[in-house]
């Protein structure tokens, strides 16, 4: 999953639905793995599978008219349970960028720990994106992290996003936080001296 | 600034990187057997050992069933599971508190009980609700697996540090409204994104009059406001309940950490992001009516019409309600409901219990309610039998199971069937959150009572 980011181009799959939950993105009971792997597989399972394992035609990630590496998603993303699997199975099913005007705070860190970015960007700007979208399902949206700026290629319009200078660095060499944190060690002896 | 959230938070910086987040020292850290594998996994990776394995404290709770947990668990993938926490800590020399002995339940029941989760402390674990350490006048808040591997590593996280809002809420609740009804209508006023980058002071007469029970229920459920977490400053109530408690501190240790956390409370010049005030006298008995806890109404009010919504919301709105199967501007009172549950690290400790048994007393179970009552830890199955709560409900046609996280989230086998409706006093009520297709209605131990003995959603000040 620790794939150096840059620019990313590409077609859009949208969830125009607010308050979309952890619980929705992956069950818990798919909970149960000891390890990270094929969660994508289960991503968004009781909207996109009924009971017996056949295909809900009518959800998007089922339609074939939608493809690309970027889900565009209704306010507050990823609320509610903090688990990290949910990064994984976004992750696990292809997407590199979630889009939408607002994050919950666990899951918004638990992507960037996932090497996925998400994108916050105004309540204007995201309704467009849906209706681009629904205008033309193969249109594109162009996501610059160097520069911090999210256009969509076909209304021309382009907004900066905001991302802290370090997870900006981190996303962009493929870095992990715990290296970082084992390194300073010695910081933290120095903390614990000084607060005893 | 000097609020008390600055003063815990402030005093654990490590450092600040330049441009990016802190680097924030965490003296607890809490795992439970479903956010960890993976984080046990990467360390083996990187033959890394816990860097203070004595602040690590561990517990199965989510996969635990609730009935023989002296026998082998039936499901081999939960039991893979909770053979695998029992392995990591003993690979990494990490204390556990194991399934089917009297130290073990649900960690965030048990760790302010052994005395664990103490005043001025940052308290993380991989699962959202740990906000209700926060219960303690502890930072406590949810992470990721990353992120506990970051502790493990480490004993820190990388953080940035989230705004400060201080919920006033001034007067007295009436009679049969609890810290469950405040927190539910917290979250309708709030929605569930209303408190996101925020990390919450509850404070006001109402909190102070509460007791530490309600305390813990309260800033439980600080996450479904979106928060990071929220707390109460402590006060001679939380002393009291901390003293004497298997890993508090002792003797001088005691008079030691006292004199510290009697200074733990914001500066009355302190100055907050943003500060809501909110009256008790406007707080009725609750119950949700959507798919995320912010979809709730006062029990004998109407679902809201489709008109006074957002326009841009009528559709999450009119998903949620159909997949509850009500209808905009409907009355749920007397509605019927298949399933009851108390427990849950919201409402699973002896509070709860007495308030559900106080009502059900000398009543009888409905016929078509199955009813599930789960305590939050051994220590609080043992308080119910010592008060002899036990026998109330069970002369009222209820069992005591045994305890664990159950039908919350159901990892276990206590999971409410497709199209059911379940009166459950758990934190949330997302579509299949406690089972495919189940229909969860989030209320208190009381409402759950009323529920359980009439098998329709009934106000407990009517019975």
């Amino acid at each position: 999953m620790k794939q150096k980011f840059n620019v990313i181009t590409s077609t859009c799959i949208p969830l125009p639905l607010e308050n979309v939950d952890t619980d929705q993105i992956i069950p818990a009971r798919f909970l149960k793995a000891t390890d990270k792997e094929g969660f994508g597989d289960n991503l968004f399972r009781d909207w996109r599978y009924n009971k017996d394992g056949s295909i809900k035609k009518d959800f998007v990630l089922n339609d074939s008219r939608y493809s690309g590496v970027i889900l565009v998603a209704g306010k507050n993303f990823g609320s509610g349970s903090s688990r990290e699997h949910a990064a994984w199975a976004i992750a696990g099913y292809g997407f590199r960028v979630v889009i939408s005007s607002f994050f919950a705070d666990i899951h918004k860190n638990n992507e960037l720990n996932n090497f996925v970015l998400p994108v916050v960007v105004s309540e204007g700007f995201l309704q467009e994106l849906f209706d681009s979208i629904s205008e033309d399902n193969k249109m594109e949206v162009k996501v610059d992290l160097p520069n911090q700026v999210v256009t969509n290629l076909k209304t021309r319009k382009s907004e900066r996003f905001e991302i802290n200078g370090y997870k900006k660095h981190c996303l962009m060499n493929g870095l992990d936080d715990v290296d970082f944190l084992v390194e300073n060690r010695d910081k933290v002896e120095s903390w614990e001296n000084a607060n005893k | 600034m000097n609020t008390l959230f600055d003063k815990i938070w402030d005093k654990h910086v490590v450092q600040t990187i330049k441009d990016g987040p802190t680097q924030l020292y965490i003296d607890r850290l809490y795992c439970h057997e479903v956010t960890s594998p993976q984080a046990f996994a990467g360390m083996r990776e990187r033959g890394l050992k816990c860097f203070r394995s004595d602040k690590i404290y561990c517990m199965p709770d989510h996969n635990t069933p609730t009935h023989d947990q002296d026998k082998p668990v039936d499901d081999p993938i939960s039991r893979k599971q909770l053979d695998t926490l029992d392995k990591n800590c003993d690979d990494f020399g990490l204390k556990e508190f194991k399934m089917n002995t009297k130290d073990n339940g649900i960690i965030h029941v048990v760790g302010p009980e052994k005395g664990l989760s103490l005043p001025g402390m940052t308290i993380v674990c991989g699962d959202s609700h740990t906000s209700t350490h926060g219960a303690m006048g502890a930072v406590a808040f949810g992470i990721g697996t990353s992120e506990v591997e970051m502790v493990m590593a480490s004993q820190c996280i990388l953080q940035q540090k989230p705004k400060s809002m201080r919920i006033n809420i001034n007067g007295k609740l009436s009679p049969n409204v609890v810290a469950k009804d405040v927190a539910l209508y917290l979250m309708s006023k709030l929605t569930t994104s209303g408190a996101t980058g925020y990390f919450v002071e509850y404070s006001g007469h109402v909190v102070r009059d509460m007791s530490m029970e309600g305390r813990l229920t309260l800033c439980n459920l600080s996450i479904e406001m979106g928060a990071r977490g929220g707390f109460v400053a402590p006060d001679e109530k939380t002393f009291e309940y901390i003293k004497g408690r298997e890993y508090a501190p002792k003797g001088e240790e005691w008079d030691k950490a006292l004199a510290y956390w009697k200074t733990l409370k914001s500066g009355d010049d302190a100055i907050f992001d943003k500060e809501l005030n909110f009256n008790a006298s406007d707080i009725a008995p609750r119950i949700t009516y959507g798919t995320n806890p912010g979809m709730g109404i006062a029990i004998d009010k109407t679902i809201p019409t489709l008109d006074t919504i957002d326009e841009k919301e009528q559709a999450s709105f009119m998903k949620s309600l159909e997949y509850m199967g009500f209808a905009p501007g409907e009355k749920l009172l007397g509605h019927s409901i298949d399933y009851v549950f108390l427990g849950a690290c919201t409402n699973g400790r002896i509070e709860d219990f007495r308030a559900f048994a106080n009502i059900v007393k000398g009543k009888k179970k409905a016929d078509n309610v199955t009813a599930w009552l789960v305590p939050g830890s051994w220590l609080v199955d043992e308080q119910i039998r010592e008060e002899g709560i036990d026998k109330i409900v069970e002369a009222a046609g209820f069992e005591i199971r045994q305890p664990g996280c159950s039908a919350c989230l159901a990892m276990n086998d206590d999971k409410i069937p497709a199209g059911k409706y379940s009166v459950s006093t758990s934190n949330r009520n997302f579509e299949g959150r406690q089972g495919p297709g189940s229909r969860t209605i989030l209320a208190s131990p009381l409402v759950a009572a009323a529920a359980a003995i009439t098998g329709k959603i009934t106000d407990p000040r009517t019975l």
